[in-house]
């Protein structure tokens, strides 16, 4: 159950077997730049991704308080998310994420 | 003679330690980094201990920072089990309570604090708790797990004090909750914040006593069994809580020389101490914080200023320049009431309050010479997420602008979200 993450010119495939969200693979993965302060409770913003591709079946819905949050990230795209709120389902192979790059 | 030698040698394995250690774990130098934990099982985040643990199952088990199975691959060395009890700085080591001494090239102290007690009559009766650890939580959980646990007093009526009240009122036990100033909150917030919170813990049945102190505890045999009040009022009580705070863990620095006191270790906007190749990091450091009315320094207790010092002390150990200051915020959850906090209210001179309290979503904003210093929200999470960079920026707006609930505060970027 991988997914892909780009990060300053490097691709990385993690592994998401045995963790509830994409923040969680991501800190585990020591991924530059996803900090996930605050511990999955959408107030810190510290796992923003754009999301570049979502395989078929893999749904996530944006909650007001994530787009509250997304609203006053760096770097905002279409397809940002708060990793910590993108779960890990079998769907998840496939789906391909940027970290922005720091401002 | 040193039996273990590290580059980077990090006491206390709490959000700091960690998130330090984790920073540095392949540019520290050829020996590496060393986190030493003086609990036993892996870091884990302490927030939930009040909260979602609280309430819980009767064992809590903490959600961990890092897998075991990353601390099995990471090239940082994590000890468990192991307290630091002296330090050498002209030496450049520190001493464990196994009586071990280990080398560092530059020492990083992350070891944040124990709970501070009141110093009363009673207070080691079986039967008072306070909260500050996995083994404290256990403790009162253990108690409670019996079902003789009826009544409550929790001593207190800061951040910890309150939420141990919603989460003891949430297992179904009376709660009477004592605190000693007129209002709630009194150190983190304003009197409309306070006000709001004291309705919300009495509308869930908690007996909230301010301008209370209490004298003694009463003893049963060698559990506690009451609470005896200034005026003399007993309060029975099966179990007590005392939240007032936290003494940082300190005394090792101390008596190596660095400078500060029992109220925190002296550090600058890098984290150093007055020791060479010291720093110290999180909750147990005293910093001048550009954010406050003075700029005095103080210590500031919450993940995300641990973040910020973990992230000041990377850049300072190898070699970058320190980032852009950042406005503190914190965070706290109450019968699933979320309170959270930019930057710091005291010294405000103007409140603008954004809503009403007794919708259970409002704002007050805290100025000082006109410019935004601090903003509470309660359920009012778009607010927070835009006042951070309001704050950061020191913003000065019309009162019209800040007055209407139903107009959005204005959108800044950047948002100064940005721990690293």
């Amino acid at each position: 159950m991988t997914f892909t993450v780009e990060e300053t010119g490097r691709e990385l495939v993690l592994d998401a077997s045995g963790h509830a969200t994409l923040m969680q693979v991501a800190v585990e993965a020591d991924v530059p730049g996803i900090v996930g302060e605050c511990g999955g409770e959408m107030t810190c913003g510290t796992c923003h991704v754009h999301v570049e591709s979502t395989p078929a079946g893999y749904t996530a819905a944006r909650s007001h308080d994530e787009e509250d949050m997304l609203e006053v990230v760096d770097a905002p795209a279409p397809g940002s998310r708060l990793a910590c709120q993108l779960p890990v389902t079998p769907a998840v192979a496939g789906l391909r994420l940027r970290v922005p790059a720091p401002s | 003679m040193s039996t273990h030698r590290a580059d980077v040698v990090v006491v206390g394995a709490g959000h700091a330690g960690v998130q330090l250690a984790v920073a540095l774990a392949t540019s520290a130098g050829p020996r590496g980094v060393l986190l030493l934990g003086a609990e036993s099982g892996l870091p884990y985040e302490r927030p939930p201990l009040t909260k979602k643990l609280l309430v819980g199952s009767d064992q809590p088990v903490p959600v961990p920072l890092r897998s075991a199975a990353y601390w099995d691959r990471s090239p940082v060395t994590l000890r468990t089990g192991t307290r630091v009890v002296s330090v050498d700085p002209d030496a450049r080591t520190v001493g464990t309570d196994a009586g071990e001494t280990i080398g560092y090239r530059d020492l990083v102290w992350a070891t944040g604090g124990r709970a501070a007690r009141c110093g009363l009559p009673g207070e080691d009766l079986r039967g008072v708790h306070s909260i500050r650890d996995l083994a404290d939580l256990t403790a009162l959980r253990r108690q409670l797990a019996g079902g003789a646990a009826a009544r409550a007093v929790v001593v207190g009526g800061g951040y910890v004090g309150l939420e141990v009240a919603a989460g003891l009122r949430q297992l179904g036990l009376a709660v009477t909750l004592v605190e000693v100033a007129p209002r709630l909150l009194a150190r983190v917030t304003g009197t409309v914040v306070s006000a709001a919170f004291t309705a919300l813990h009495r509308r869930r049945g908690v007996d909230v006593r301010l301008g209370t102190a209490v004298t003694r505890l009463r003893a049963d045999g060698d559990r506690v069994a009451g609470v005896v009040l200034a005026d003399g009022t007993e309060l029975a009580a099966d179990v007590v809580v005392v939240g007032v705070g936290m003494r940082p863990e300190v005394d090792a620095l101390l008596a190596a020389g660095a400078r500060g006191d029992t109220g925190g270790v002296d550090v600058d906007e890098q984290c150093r101490t007055s020791l060479p190749g010291v720093l110290a990091v999180g909750d147990c450091a005293r910093q001048a914080n550009p954010w406050s009315a003075t700029g005095a320094a103080m210590r500031v207790e919450s993940v995300h200023n641990a973040g910020l010092h973990a992230a000041a002390a990377a850049r300072a150990l190898t070699g970058r320049l320190p980032a852009g200051p950042v406005p503190p915020r914190f965070w706290s959850t109450q019968y699933g009431v979320e309170l959270r906090t930019v930057g710091l209210s005291a010294g405000d001179d103007e409140q603008v309050l954004r809503g009403d309290p007794a919708t259970g979503s409002f704002s007050v904003a805290y100025l000082r010479g006109g410019r935004l210093a601090a903003l509470d929200t309660v359920d009012r999470p778009r607010d927070f997420a835009r006042g951070q960079a309001l704050v950061a920026a020191a913003w000065q707006p019309t009162r019209a602008e800040l007055i209407d609930p139903d107009t959005d505060l204005p959108r800044l970027q950047p948002a100064g979200t940005s721990v690293t």
